[in-house]
């Protein structure tokens, strides 16, 4: 007899899955089983949140769907924020729950809970299976969904009777999935294209505006041949870093609230705002009003309703990326003069580039900025939340497409670490680096044991400042300097990563951040290093919550 | 802002309703009245909703509602020639020998039948569009409204258009 958890297995070996994180318990004993000596590799994690992170963490550095597994109840439940991350940042993952037996559904059961309601917010769909037969079906649209149109999780509940009992497929060929209710479109509409390259060509000051989309999409040679081709220069968000070379003469890098002083005047100034798989989020636009206010707006987005969502758009194009760009470029045939524009921008960005105080003190963005000479865009560089990303998006050159793996949505600390993880197993052959804080490394510090049990080569870089410094940076500018519960007492990380059998040295001097860095990188394991930076440093150009993005703090004067 | 009807076709499966009125709740859009059963394909429902927006409001929920996987199509019949109905059921105070005569008066204006007579009450069904049964509502509150059952709206196009799955 063909059980559930086996038709489960060949059901993911078909669809190309290595590896899956995930954490045993009771109502998946079913699935462990077929596990124990399947071809699929398994990376026990100590908390089903870093797996839910680790499966994200994989996808994002990987381009294909990441994989997790949770026991029922609290397994689940702690998946949940993983998803949501996922959700936020449209990363395709499947999660796995296992779930009590069909029969005792809605009964209250040990380790029961309700989690496809649980996380019908935050997913893209989810299914509880309650038909063994549905299971190899199910799996298939699973992972159809999660990887196409815009990107995002599916779960999948599974009751243990169904994982124990018989089940029919899982065979070799799958079939065709169609679902009449999810058509995503991806060829964008050619009399749209046209009157857009009508507007490129019309402006005296366009500029591209890049999000995370041009990365799932897998657009970035596109974007850069229609950046070159029309000399319109580029800004990015959080999540686009990377979609473009940092150091390419058009990139303006990241714009919003910690954007650069020349992306923010850049949008400001512009008349042509071309937005590429991006969503006008809160961040990025600070006061939506006075965003790109001289702007017509082009908007290139495979999903339809973020289109006028937050900014009236002038030109609407649904599509996928890649292929709109692709039309865009195979169209074009004129090309505006950008080169004034172009001129006033490199003006801004030799008037001002981004400063910090270059004395002998420990400081973060140095830290960062001699990770980033020393990989030279080859690494892959997770982040936690907070200052310590605010800083890495800053600071260090991302020269490649997924290469950086950030929670920008939901904002979730303790991401980083476990996301790193995955994006090991994604890419084994580049060094991977987590960079955090001392708030967000303690939200998932548990990791260590995994990096730890499997040697996996991860280093952290702890940018610890005794503070949960974001909070504390908000506290010192808007609350008066009253630090309310932001101060952490300090914590010796070397010691509690040799506990768990992890490398690690703490650094306090400037001039040994490079050998420090070094050794980490040489090291053939984990390795932790923990940076005692400058306390009270802080993240800018920063534009105040509610303020235009053009109004920023800390910056050169104009 | 003014009320929207939308008709809006699903896969006929377990939690789809929880789907589509959890995304509005979640998203801050206001049901004002949502109605939903069986229809002419046997794997699907219709779900009429009637929702209170601008127009971006409304366009932003019709997006919002297709994305959802188990979404098969969403129709906008506001603009459109269309019949809309609701029903209710008003049990109303009746004792006898008062003011019954002119309550089966009233009934018999708006052509609502009476369903149940019982010693001291009526029960009237009136089905129509909103105003209309607003209206019987009203006129019937004078009398004493024991208890008011209403659906939600359904609506229909009028001649040969429809709204169906064009996959």
């Amino acid at each position: 007899m063909k059980t559930g958890a086996r038709t489960l297995i060949e059901a993911l070996q078909r669809d190309g899955v290595d590896t899956i994180f995930g954490y045993p318990g009771g109502s998946v004993l079913p699935i462990y089983d077929e596990l124990y000596d399947s071809s699929i590799r398994h990376i026990l994690v100590r908390h089903e949140q870093a797996a839910a992170h680790a499966a994200d963490g994989y996808a994002r550095a990987s381009g294909r769907v990441g994989v997790c597994l949770a026991t029922s109840g609290p397994g689940a439940c702690n998946l949940v924020t993983g998803i949501a991350t996922a959700y936020m940042d449209s990363v395709p993952i499947v999660a796995f729950t296992g779930q009590v037996p069909t029969g005792m559904l809605g009964n209250d059961a040990f380790q029961e809970s309700d989690i496809t309601g649980i996380t019908m917010p935050v997913t893209k769909h989810n299914y509880l299976v309650k038909d063994a037969d549905d299971l190899d079906r199910v799996v298939q649209e699973a992972f159809y969904i999660a990887r196409t149109g815009r990107p995002g999780p599916v779960l999948i509940d599974l009751p243990k009777d169904v994982t124990n009992g018989p089940a029919k497929g899982g065979g070799a060929s799958p079939g065709k999935v169609t679902l009449r209710g999810y058509q995503p479109t991806y060829e964008g509409h050619v009399r749209q294209i046209d009157r857009a390259l009508d507007l490129i060509v019309e402006s005296e000051r366009p500029l591209i505006y890049a999000g995370g989309g041009v990365v799932h999409s897998g657009a970035s040679a596109e974007l850069l041949r229609f950046a070159e081709a029309t000399a319109i220069p580029v800004t990015t968000t959080l999540m686009g870093l990377g979609a473009v070379p940092g150091d390419h003469p058009l990139c303006l890098g990241m714009l919003g609230m910690h954007g650069t002083q020349t992306a923010n005047y850049a949008v400001t100034g512009c008349d042509l705002l071309i937005a590429i798989g991006a969503r006008f989020d809160d961040r990025v636009t600070g006061k939506i009003e006075t965003f790109a206010p001289n702007a017509a707006v082009i908007h290139i987005d495979i999903d339809p309703a973020e289109i006028g969502k937050n900014k009236f758009v002038d030109v609407p194009i649904v599509g996928d990326v890649k292929a709109v760009l692709q039309t865009l470029l195979q169209r074009m045939q004129r090309r505006g003069d950008t080169a004034d524009w172009v001129a006033r921008i490199n003006a801004w960005k030799a008037q001002y580039p981004l400063h910090y105080q270059t004395d002998d003190r420990l400081r973060p963005q140095y830290i960062i900025e001699e990770l980033s000479r020393l990989l030279d865009g080859e690494g892959v560089i997770a982040s936690e939340v907070g200052q310590n990303q605010m800083w890495t998006a800053l600071y260090y050159c991302f020269k490649k497409p997924r290469t950086w793996i950030t929670s920008g949505g939901l904002g979730t600390m303790g991401y980083g670490f476990p996301a790193a993880i995955g994006a090991h197993f994604a890419r084994p052959d580049l060094p991977v680096v987590d960079i955090a804080g001392d708030g967000s490394f303690q939200m998932n510090i548990q990791e260590l044991g995994t990096v730890a049990h499997y040697r996996i080569p991860v280093k952290v870089v702890i940018l610890n400042n005794m503070y949960l410094g974001m909070v504390r940076q908000w506290q010192e500018l808007f609350y008066d300097r009253r630090y309310s519960y932001t101060e952490l007492p300090p914590v010796e990380f070397v010691r509690i990563a040799e506990a768990y059998g992890v490398e690690g040295i703490t650094v306090d001097e400037k001039d040994d951040v490079r050998e420090a860095l070094e050794t980490a990188l040489a090291t053939d394991g984990p390795f932790v290093l923990d940076f005692r930076i400058e306390r009270e440093e802080n993240v800018f150009p920063m534009v105040p919550a509610g303020a235009a993005i053009n109004e920023m703090i800390g910056v050169h004067r104009e | 802002m003014k009320p929207h009807t939308l008709s809006v076709l699903v896969e006929n499966r377990a939690g789809v309703l929880s789907r589509v009125a959890g995304m509005f709740s979640r998203r801050g859009f206001n049901i004002e009245s949502l109605a939903v059963g069986t229809c002419e394909e046997p794997d699907m429902s219709r779900i009429t909703i009637v929702v209170n927006g601008d127009d971006t409001v409304v366009e932003q929920v019709m997006k919002q509602t297709n994305k959802l996987i188990d979404v098969i199509k969403v129709s906008d019949l506001t603009e459109r020639e269309s019949v809309e109905r609701e029903l209710a059921l008003i049990k109303v105070a009746a004792e006898p020998g008062t003011s019954r005569a002119e309550i089966l008066q009233i009934a018999d204006i708006f052509r609502a039948q009476v369903v149940d007579v019982g010693t001291k009450t009526l029960v009237l069904q009136v089905a129509g569009d909103t105003e209309k049964i607003d209206a019987l509502e009203k006129l019937l509150r004078q009398y004493g409204i024991k208890e008011l059952v209403r659906t939600g709206k359904i609506a229909i196009l009028r001649g040969s258009k429809t709204v169906k799955s064009s996959k």
